[in-house]
């Protein structure tokens, strides 16, 4: 039997050149053994290390130095079969399910959990009253201080702490780390008035109607409770649970005070001015969060209104709001809404001239995943949204109206029409108005082919300029 | 009326702040407090410092500026016309109060809310001037969770982003129509506005790859929201329909469910009874099941009846159930895809399956070691040496499956 001295606990370094002799001597797991602060003792000399190198992979020694401050005393021999099988087995990390390595694995978690509830469950306390110094007393489930002291460091680096353990001691002095032996108990400091204030805090947060100790259990396992001041209130507080519950449903409801009374008079009743033909585009704007004339309103954010100016001459009617223009309840601010805006200022128009809207004022999409995903509204939808439509045509009394696609043809002309039939050609419509009807600028932004996407931007432009033409009265 | 001790103000508001259920502090940006002249520091994962016995977890400090609120939501402990009792902090003392508990380290940082108190923009500016003070004056690099108040002003909203780490405003009730008549000054239109215009900041400020300057931090924890269960009659089936369109609308990080408990001084318009706690559960599944499983809203109530989940069955079960036509599934071939709608069959191990078989071949001794009960999902996959047969399809296998430890849902009387 060979026996490796260890310095300590967690003395991974000692471990690791013990481990590498042992190996190169060719000692099989159950001839090496690892004790700490013991007597080093070898049947047969071993033969240096030096020159002999061998390499494991990078995965056993990140697992390894995780698993070294688990509690289980076999820990060390554990990794020392490890290594062994690593000879003869090269890919032995990946199999996660051979018996050594979840062995190892589930021991690293374990390891990873305690480092996380340290984080969580050291309760500091000031040393004195000016607050310039704190200390903790912990008791972690496995020897994790070393590793989770950096952690405090970096949160706390303003503050000098010291945090003490039976293991070992952590000191930060807004410097650096110190690291003193392990103390007991009776080290750890008092308690403060703020404490009182945490207990306040953790009892009213805590809801009677839901009781669940269970799941609070699974989570703050019972170990810690000792040194956690507020796990001094969970017995009560679970023991009136039921009778707080009780007395809450029993008490039911109870009149308001007379202040409520005055503040409720002051909410505005809704009004329900459904069908009331809207004064001003400024009145359209304001009531299209609230129309119901079709479904579309409840997956939707906000109706969105047209823009531009109310007396333009040039009116432009796209199919629906896309995703950004839902957001940000503006119409043509998106990917399509760019496009429209370069090709109107190839066409020599400024936006700021002509007033843009939409044939459906609230978006219709279908989700995908995360994604909404813009979907074309029926002919009921675009039936029910020409009410608004109508009526911007009526306030806004543009010369010339332009249908961005098919949708809009539909909502402009009151009938289905082929886009690719009528663009590009002047329609007299019932208003007095001239209608023009183009692609939807989105229909461009689809199309794969370059070349074809080119040739269909140049006519939307062609289209724009007639429609910019007619408004001025020019065209011929 | 003598004027409440602070403790006293801290009893009541956190009370009053208790009945909103996020408490998350992951997912921010990662710092901490080296080189700073404050404390604080976020690394990612979240941490829960406590747990009460209702098994949440307490990770910030919850608390409202003030529980006095002109508003008169029936379904809200603190709306104008229950009479429970009224606090207000200043300011500074939510400051202080949040540093001695974090120096402690009680907590991972600060949730503050409020109720509305003379109008919106007052309320959000106070909220705001919190966060501010706590940044600026303190170097404080914790972790702020800042409520929005809807009906406030957008520049305040875009104000707030810059010194929290997440926003969120409630859409309080699944049906908008229900909000109407139990919250009658708020409308769900203006929440949706608040949520989109944070959506589009957030979007605005992340950095693009090509961007040679980042722009400045804004709520890098996302937004998030709260529907409240059972307090108005919507189907499950609306629920996580609702929550899908707010994912996709406005690319909240969590949507949180609240089962409608009962509150102190409760309004006679809503129901005094115990609090829906299995349907919540199963909410918070289904609302897992469209995050990291692939779901789509619509598919997990296959086989659903009346658009509820069936409050005995983990909704992935019994969605397998109803759909057994796709299983068994070969551990060794399928699709991550395919493996995930595995019921038994967790992200993690799903994970370790696919690394673990380019290796070696997956027998049930693999998957033993892979996932909680190799019993329960047996009857859906295929591995070597090892294939369900008729177990598949067998009209009782509910029963023949290792029962799901329930939590029991005691009766109140």
């Amino acid at each position: 039997m060979h026996v490796v001295s260890l310095a300590s606990e967690t003395d991974f370094d000692g471990w690791r050149a013990g481990a590498r002799r042992l190996r190169l001597a060719g000692a099989p797991p159950h001839e090496a053994a690892f004790s700490v602060g013991g007597q080093a003792l070898f049947d047969a000399p071993l033969p240096a290390a030096e020159g002999q190198a061998f390499s494991a992979p990078r995965a056993f020694l990140d697992l390894a130095e995780r698993v070294i401050l688990h509690r289980k005393e076999d820990r060390f021999d554990l990794l020392y079969r490890l290594l062994w099988r690593l000879k003869d087995e090269p890919n032995l990390m990946r199999h996660e399910t051979d018996a050594d390595v979840a062995d190892a694995l589930d021991r690293a978690k374990n390891v990873s959990r305690a480092a996380h509830k340290m984080k969580a469950f050291v309760r500091f306390r000031p040393v004195d009253a000016a607050e310039t110094a704190f200390c903790a007393w912990f008791e972690p489930a496995h020897r994790v201080a070393e590793l989770t002291a950096p952690f405090f460091a970096r949160r706390f680096s303003t503050m000098a702490f010291s945090i003490l353990t039976p293991d070992l001691c952590a000191h930060w002095d807004t410097q650096a780390l110190s690291f003193t032996p392990g103390v007991d108990r009776s080290h750890a400091p008092k308690g403060d008035e703020i404490e009182v204030f945490w207990a306040t805090y953790y009892a009213s947060t805590f809801n009677p109607a839901r009781l669940k100790p269970a799941m609070m259990q699974s989570e703050m396992p019972k170990r810690y409770w000792r040194n956690l001041p507020e796990a001094r209130l969970i017995p009560d507080l679970m023991a009136q649970a039921e009778q707080r519950e009780r007395a809450m449903v029993r008490a039911g409801p109870t009149e308001p005070a007379r202040y409520a009374e005055k503040a409720l008079r002051r909410v505005p009743a809704r009004s329900a001015d459904e069908d009331r033909a809207p004064g001003s585009l400024a009145d359209i704007a304001a009531r299209l969060d609230g129309c119901r004339r079709c479904d579309l309103w409840r997956g939707a954010t906000q109706g969105v209104p047209g823009e531009g100016p109310a007396q333009a001459r040039l009116m432009f009617v796209g199919e629906q709001p896309g995703d950004q223009e839902d957001l940000s309840g503006k119409p043509f601010v998106g990917p399509a809404g760019k496009l429209f805006d370069r090709a109107l200022a190839e066409a020599g128009i400024d936006r700021s001239d002509v007033y843009v809207t939409n044939a459906v004022k609230h978006f219709k999409y279908e989700l995908r995943g995360k994604r909404r995903l813009h979907k074309t509204p029926d002919a009921g939808e675009v039936q029910a949204c020409r009410w608004w439509l109508d009526h911007e045509r009526r306030l806004a009394r543009p010369r010339v109206i332009v249908a961005l696609g098919g949708t809009a043809a539909r909502a402009v002309l009151g009938k289905a029409v082929a886009v690719t039939k009528v663009r590009g050609r002047p329609l007299a419509l019932e208003d007095g108005a001239e209608g023009l009807v183009t692609v939807h600028p989105s229909y461009l932004l689809r199309l794969p082919d370059e070349t074809a996407k080119a040739a269909a931007y140049k006519a939307f432009v062609e289209d724009l300029r007639t429609a910019g033409r007619l408004a001025r009265g020019t065209a011929a | 009326m003598a004027a409440k001790s602070l403790k006293e103000k801290l009893a009541i508001l956190a009370d009053a702040a208790k009945y909103d259920a996020s408490c998350a502090s992951s997912g921010t940006s990662r710092r901490d407090s080296l080189g700073g002249k404050g404390i604080g520091s976020t690394e990612g994962m979240g941490i829960c410092h406590a747990y009460t016995p209702d098994g949440r977890c307490v990770s910030l400090l919850k608390i409202l500026l003030t529980n006095f609120c002109v508003y008169d939501c029936a379904y809200c402990v603190n709306r104008v016309s229950s009479n429970v009792e009224r606090a207000r902090f200043s300011v500074k003392e939510v400051v202080d109060l949040t540093l001695a508990f974090y120096r402690r380290n009680y907590i991972e940082g600060l949730f503050l809310s409020s109720g509305i108190i003379r109008s919106s923009d007052y309320t959000m500016e106070a909220l705001i001037r919190v966060a501010k003070s706590l940044r600026l004056d303190h170097d404080f690099r914790g972790y702020i969770h800042l409520k929005l108040i809807p009906e406030a002003s957008p520049d305040l909203v875009t104000e707030a982003g810059l010194y929290a780490d997440r926003l969120s405003a409630n859409i309080e009730l699944p049906r908008e129509e229900s909000l109407a008549s139990f919250a009658p000054e708020k409308d769900a239109g203006v929440i949706k506005k608040a949520m989109g215009a944070v959506r589009l900041k957030l979007d605005e400020h992340r950095a693009g790859r090509g961007d040679r300057k980042r722009p400045p931090r804004y709520a890098p924890a996302g937004q998030s929201t709260q529907m409240i269960v059972g307090a108005d009659g919507a189907s499950d089936a609306e629920i996580v329909g609702r929550s899908a369109a707010l994912y996709g609308g406005y690319g909240l990080k969590r949507v949180y469910y609240s089962a409608f408990s009962p509150i102190p001084d409760a309004s006679s318009r809503l129901p005094v009874s115990k609090p829906p706690l299995m349907r919540e559960h199963r909410l918070y599944q289904a609302d897992w099941l469209m995050r990291f499983y692939g779901f789509e809203a619509g598919e997990i109530f296959e086989g659903a009846e009346d658009g509820m989940l069936d409050l005995a069955l983990d909704p992935k079960l019994a969605w397998a159930l109803a759909r057994r036509d796709v299983f068994p599934v070969d551990v060794n071939r399928a699709e991550r895809g395919a493996l995930l709608r595995v019921p038994g069959l967790g992200v993690k191990s799903v994970n370790r399956i696919v690394s673990l078989r380019r290796w070696k071949r997956l027998g049930l001794d693999d998957l033993k070691r892979l996932c909680r009960s190799v019993e329960k999902i047996k009857p859906f996959v295929v591995a070597d040496g090892w294939s369900p047969g008729g177990l598949t399809d067998r009209v009782d296998l509910k029963g023949v499956l290792p029962p799901e430890p329930q939590p029991v849902q005691l009766s109140l009387f």
